[in-house]
């Protein structure tokens, strides 16, 4: 029965064909759903990024000068330096909490599925709603030094920094302790009988294993730290904001945000902020396929 | 030499690991301290609140259920309305998702053509466009189709979403045996029966992963029904809790922290019954993702 060899003929006749037939059924409805929620608003953002628009029909073409108000927006690249601080900050201490928390449970140990289990749970709760719980809870904490949350840019950005760290370390811990648990026994076992030491077992032999965790988890970690904005606006909101040669910038605020509230300034502003997100949109690719590319080339091949 | 872990092993701790037990349990206790913050907030009165955030309710700062009661109403709008329509969303988006996606991805697979090929590589292109590069002219499209109602919205939700499903379930329909479904239209099997009767069966345990990760996206989603609905007549759970400190100059603390309660207190208790699918769930995605 060596099916799979002459798959073009016989395969072609029983499968193949008999489901093209039913391509309405079976492509066109998501087809169809996915040019409305995501072909079309891209190609037509990508328009409108060169025109001046209040809504989409009334678009008038202005070539690049969108894109050169950007490069003057002082506000725009305050979000820029915010989120990459906020994506480099976070990245490191996400990865490294969430991998000792999930080295440790992986160890034998009592409590490892309670543990794991309320490590994961603030992951159940929206970016909006833990904006809310955090900056009561903050501003309780600043209240005893006499001052807030909104007070100053420094609160702001390290506030947002642990919002974010306690809602996704469960996350990625989950992600690491699968990766951690298909470790090879017998390659431990080897390790061991051959008198490496704990941590040369870990970075010698658990580490380069888990390779496509750490892959997976500093992309999510990445994109995660980029596209973040419910947290952002339920924590801050930006704020404080100050005027700086006319200009007002949103101190704590990171690029989703930013173009967000561009948007909502007023209609000559909605190409404005339509380039920022392609730029946007840009960067995180970018930065997605590069990291992709970098981390790939250290797996293991098995 | 492979049946060494078959052996039965006497349970046994060693000092070092009661240690690490010990250091856990102490993690853990302040891991959960902001829900706790939640529960005891509560319960008090906002001029308490303000007074300290961290103090246990007692006295004059106990308000019992009062601020339930005003969280009910609270921000001019009904919170079990809200709740209604998130539910509602949530549920059906998922379910147009699971069900579409899936037999998308059987397609890809099965059939291969350029056109099932190119559809599949747009997928995974959408994957990694931000919202925001969309989210304008997504509002707009969604109005100009009617499509703004929370009825129709699961639509834009099937469309957006469509990407990780069905980078997923392409891999997992790959290695799904071609041979049943050779035998099933043997037998006289059309696409639709074969599909429905030998190959969804088979998807079960990536329904599941899948389901779970657009669930717990769609239900904590803010900004797209924020953007596409209209928000005096239909709020979701984010929303209204976005809601409540914007309509209110000075917020009321104790009332809002009843309805984060009531909004978080449902998935902690789903989540406490299916963790384990929730944890396998978040794990597949992963592992592919």
């Amino acid at each position: 029965m060596s099916k799979k060899n002459d798959g073009s003929g016989l395969n072609s006749q029983l499968i193949r064909r008999p489901i093209q037939r039913w391509a309405p059924l079976f492509l066109l409805p998501v087809f169809a759903a996915f040019c409305i929620g995501f072909v079309w608003p891209f190609i037509q953002g990508i328009y409108l990024s060169f025109c001046n628009f209040n809504v989409p029909s009334d678009a008038t073409w202005v070539g690049l000068k969108n894109y050169s108000k950007i490069w003057t927006d002082v506000g725009f690249w305050n979000a820029f330096k915010n989120t990459a601080g906020f994506a480099v900050v976070t990245i490191v201490l996400i990865n490294v909490i969430s991998f000792a928390i999930a080295y440790a449970l992986t160890q034998k140990m009592r409590g490892a599925n309670l543990f794991r289990t309320v490590f994961f749970m603030p992951n159940l709760i929206g970016g909006v709603v833990l904006g809310y719980i955090w900056s009561m809870i903050f501003d309780g904490i600043l209240r005893g030094y006499a001052t807030y949350l909104t007070a100053n840019a420094t609160y702001g950005f390290w506030g947002l920094v642990i919002l974010v760290c306690w809602q996704q370390i469960g996350y990625m811990m989950i992600i690491y302790i699968a990766g951690l648990q298909a470790v090879p026994e017998d390659m431990l076992e080897a390790a061991r009988i051959d008198g490496a030491t704990n941590s040369q077992t870990l970075f010698r032999v658990i580490i380069p294993n888990v390779m496509p965790s750490i892959t997976t988890c500093t992309f999510l970690t990445l994109t995660n730290g980029f596209k973040l904005f419910d947290q952002n606006l339920a924590l801050t909101g930006g704020l404080p904001s100050i005027i700086e040669n006319g200009a007002k910038i949103n101190k704590t605020e990171l690029l989703a945000l930013n173009i967000y509230s561009t948007y909502n300034i007023n209609k000559d502003w909605h190409g404005v902020a339509q380039a920022k997100a392609v730029i946007f949109f840009l960067l995180v690719a970018v930065l997605a396929i590069a990291q992709q590319a970098a981390t790939r080339s250290k797996e293991v091949q098995q | 030499m492979a049946n060494k872990s078959n052996q039965p092993k006497i349970k046994q701790y060693s000092t070092a690991s009661k240690i690490l037990t010990a250091a856990f349990v102490v993690i853990c206790l302040i891991w959960i301290m902001p829900i706790f913050e939640v529960v005891i907030n509560s319960f008090k009165s906002n001029n308490a609140i303000n007074l300290d955030v961290f103090a246990l309710p007692g006295g004059d700062s106990f308000v019992g259920m009062d601020n339930y009661v005003k969280g009910m109403t609270f921000g001019n709008y009904p919170f079990l309305k809200s709740v209604g329509y998130s539910v509602y969303i949530s549920i059906a988006s998922t379910i147009l998702i699971l069900l579409f996606c899936s037999m998308a991805a059987w397609y890809i697979v099965r059939v291969q053509s350029k056109f099932a090929n190119l559809f599949y590589y747009l997928c995974l292109f959408s994957m990694i466009v931000p919202f925001q590069m969309v989210m304008f002219t997504l509002t707009s499209t969604a109005d100009s189709l009617k499509l703004n109602t929370p009825w129709t919205i699961p639509v834009i939700y099937l469309g957006f979403g469509a990407g990780l499903a069905i980078f997923m379930f392409v891999g997992f329909v790959k290695g799904l045996p071609l041979e049943i479904e050779e035998a099933a239209a043997i037998d006289g099997c059309g696409p639709v029966r074969t599909y429905f009767n030998v190959v969804l069966p088979m998807l079960k345990p990536t329904l599941i992963s899948v389901g779970i990760l657009e669930l717990m996206w769609v239900w904590n989603d803010y900004l797209l029904p924020y953007l596409v609905l209209d928000i005096t007549k239909y709020r979701t759970i984010p929303i209204h809790v976005q809601y409540l400190k914007g309509s209110y100059g000075t917020v009321d603390l104790g009332a809002t922290m009843a309805v984060i309660m009531m909004a978080i207190l449902p998935i902690i208790i789903v989540y406490l019954f299916c963790q384990k699918y929730i944890i396998k769930g978040v794990a597949a995605g992963a592992v592919k993702g």
